[in-house]
């Protein structure tokens, strides 16, 4: 997982505004004083992230002979720009299909009453603490040919569907797993909507659906954001349930970066795919900052709300 | 749209609201009459049903049982988008993400108004409430008066039927709030239409109101012009709610009033009952039909009198508006006198918080 520890990091980024209220009152000594509240961080970041990025960097355009060969091969070579478009698209796919989700599960936890709610977020937030790997072995176990999917779906007249190895389950599998990272963060920001806002606007005249577009969707988009770049990010660097769900064939980036460091030992092309991972992350985050921003400033309902609780 | 310069007329029949799990009606059966182009205020204690009997007429609550006639259709069923009212509310609910201009913009849009007359409108809208300079704020960039005038302007910008406002200056301060009231008084007037204004504030509701609906436990005590709800309550509730007054509780029997301390000359039906004075028409002194003995507590100076608050000899407490040239002070011995008529015998419900009374063992 070295490689998606980055991405990791990074997607704090978003969070950002809403973070950084104004530094008010702590001016000088103190405000200098807290800083020293970042220097653990800052250790640990440079050592295990800062460090290492560079070396891969350092050795992406030293080996296996100096220059750009390494890059230029990810566009050239039709096996790595496939695993690089392939994950793109997962990536995609697996966002929307954790908005999809996720959009209506948060505002259903918004309208039920305290006790449901809990519910609904101990559903959210129970696999979320159990560990990646269990959750990864009981989608093998429920996607097998003879898992308890394909029983449930002979039952009823279908299949046995080919699920396990395909993009189709492991779409399944990384959207169940990335489903609180898009859930909490669209729940925090729908909470903070004042409900009589929809009131307003269907008083006004607005039909249901028209209130909703209008009113509600550009009010929780500060979560939709946070949301989907974290589950973006984190599909960009997604290893573990890709390799199990998935096949070899179907490779996602971390893998084919796995194989070329563990198999073939071509570090010169794991460190310059890995970095190109790291820049598409970073674009995105940036994109996403800045179309938060130009939001943000003109919503006050909390662009950084949902950042606060991810 | 079809403009309608004088307002719908708004028929609350046996308007009726439960809420699920309440031992207790919210809205118990009321009759509600607002006339076309009229200013009328629901005025009551915290819980008495108007915000619900308000909700209910915008549609965001739904009715259990009565009808709600606009003008001469039944909009009790109608979703809040089709019924056409301007709704204002207390935290504003102004669109946080779009501009002033936009706020108000919004219900044209949704009329489809075409964008050239839409915009003059919202320009007319925003001059009226005196915020033309300021069309291109977010909300979170105004301050709560200007908030509540972008509020009011997107009200009122798609020519509703009705103005249904919610406790709308609740939230401001009290000289912002008297501003607002002229403010809101002169739009009622300009725009002709109906408002139903909330409030729980009785002066409000006397410097604003055509007539004025007192609620109470979910239910209308009395409706009337602010001089008829003054002048002549027909329950101590409804005295006490509006404006000071020295309440004595006992019986009546031939104009006279036994408190059992003391008897009183009042007009009114034999039976139990309250006399219920005003401090306008009590004086510091001997003259009148009436007269008591009395400790001065509390002298108030209000500029042009004083608000003197007695302990009377024979039990309870009382409020005196002396415009005298002589001050009295705390602890002075009285004669408080008043007229036969100045006072009004009304039912001896349970006052409100404000009430002052010979029975009162704790003075309010
Ligand atoms: N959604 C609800 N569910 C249950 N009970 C409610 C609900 N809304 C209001 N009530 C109850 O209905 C009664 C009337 O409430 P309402 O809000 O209409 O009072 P109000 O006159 O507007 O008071 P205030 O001056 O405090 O705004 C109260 O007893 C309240 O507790
Ligand atoms: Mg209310």
């Amino acid at each position: 997982m070295a490689v998606s520890t980055p991405p990791r990091r990074a997607s704090r980024a978003p969070t950002e505004p809403g973070s950084a209220r104004p530094p008010g009152r702590g001016r000088g000594l103190l405000a200098r004083a807290t800083l020293l509240l970042a220097v653990p961080a800052v250790v640990v970041l440079v050592v295990f992230f800062v460090v290492p990025a560079l070396r891969l960097l350092w050795l992406s355009v030293t080996t296996p002979e100096p220059g750009l060969g390494n890059y230029t091969a990810i566009l050239t070579d039709e096996v790595s720009l496939t695993v690089v478009l392939r994950t793109l698209g997962m990536a995609a796919i697996v966002t929307v299909v954790c908005l999809l989700v996720a959009y209506p599960y948060a505002y259903l936890m918004t309208i039920v009453s305290g006790r449901w709610r809990a519910v609904l977020l101990a559903v959210v937030l129970i696999p979320f603490w159990t560990s990646l790997m269990a959750r990864t072995f009981a989608w093998v176990v429920l996607l097998q040919d003879n898992g308890l999917v394909n029983t449930v779906l002979g039952a009823v007249g279908i299949g046995p569907l080919r699920m396990l190895g395909t993009t189709a389950g492991v779409t399944v599998a990384m959207a169940q797993v990335m489903l609180p990272f898009v859930v909490l963060p669209v729940y925090t920001t729908m909470r903070g909507i004042d409900r009589k806002l929809v009131d307003a606007a269907l008083s006004l005249g607005a039909r249901p659906v028209a209130a909703f577009r209008q009113v509600y969707l550009p009010l929780s988009f500060p979560g939709v954001a946070a949301g989907a770049t974290l589950v973006m990010v984190l599909s960009l660097g997604f290893y573990v349930t890709p390799s199990l769900v998935g096949s070899p064939q179907q490779s996602m980036l971390a893998q084919f970066i796995s194989v070329q460091v563990n198999q073939l030992v071509n570090f010169g092309a794991a460190g310059a795919l890995a970095v190109a991972l790291l820049v598409v992350t970073l674009v995105l985050l940036g994109g996403v900052a800045l179309l938060t921003r130009t939001r943000g400033t003109r919503s006050s309902a909390g662009a950084g709300v949902a950042g606060g609780l991810v | 749209m079809p403009e309608t310069p004088t307002g719908a007329s708004i028929r609350a029949e046996a308007l009726t609201k439960v809420f699920k799990g309440a031992p207790a009606p919210a809205v118990d059966a009321v009759d509600l009459h607002v006339r076309p182009g009229e200013f009328m205020t629901l005025l009551g204690p915290s819980g008495s049903g108007k915000t619900t009997t308000l909700n209910m007429i915008a549609g965001f609550e739904a009715v259990t049982s009565g009808r709600i006639l606009l003008d001469d259709t039944d909009i009790a069923r109608l979703p809040p988008h089709r019924r056409d009212l301007g709704m204002v509310f207390q935290s504003y609910a102004l669109f946080p993400h779009m501009t002033a201009a936009e706020n108000v913009a919004f219900p044209l849009r949704q009329r489809k108004v075409a964008k050239p007359e839409a915009a003059r409108r919202v320009r007319e809208a925003l001059e009226l409430v005196h915020l033309d300079a300021h069309g291109d704020r977010l909300p979170s960039q105004l301050s709560g008066g200007q908030q509540q005038r972008v509020a009011l302007a997107r009200a009122f910008v798609f020519a509703p039927r009705a103005m249904l406002l919610d406790e709308p200056l609740g939230a401001l301060d009290k000289k912002l709030r008297e501003s607002l009231q002229l403010e809101i008084a002169r739009l009622h007037s300009e725009l002709g239409i109906t408002f139903v204004f909330v409030t729980h504030d009785q002066e409000e509701a006397l410097a604003l109101s055509d007539r004025i609906a007192v609620f109470r436990d979910g239910r209308i005590e009395q409706v009337g012009t602010p001089a008829e709800l003054y002048e002549t309550p027909v329950s101590r509730f409804v005295a006490t709610f509006l404006g000071d007054s020295t309440v004595f509780s006992g019986t009546l029997r031939g104009g006279l009033l036994d408190t059992g301390s003391a008897h009183l000359r009042a007009a009114g039906p034999d039976g139990a009952c309250a006399l219920v004075v005003r401090p306008e028409r009590m004086h510091l002194g001997a003259e009148g039909e009436n007269t008591l003995s009395a400790t001065v507590t509390d002298v108030v100076y209000q500029g042009a009198f004083r608000r003197v608050l007695v302990a009377f000899d024979a039990g309870g407490t009382g409020q005196v508006r002396d415009t005298g040239t002589t001050p009295v002070q705390a602890g002075d011995r009285v004669e408080v006198g008043w007229a036969a008529e100045a006072g009004v015998v009304v039912a001896d419900t349970p006052g409100a918080a404000a009430a002052q009374s010979l029975d009162d063992p704790v003075p309010a």
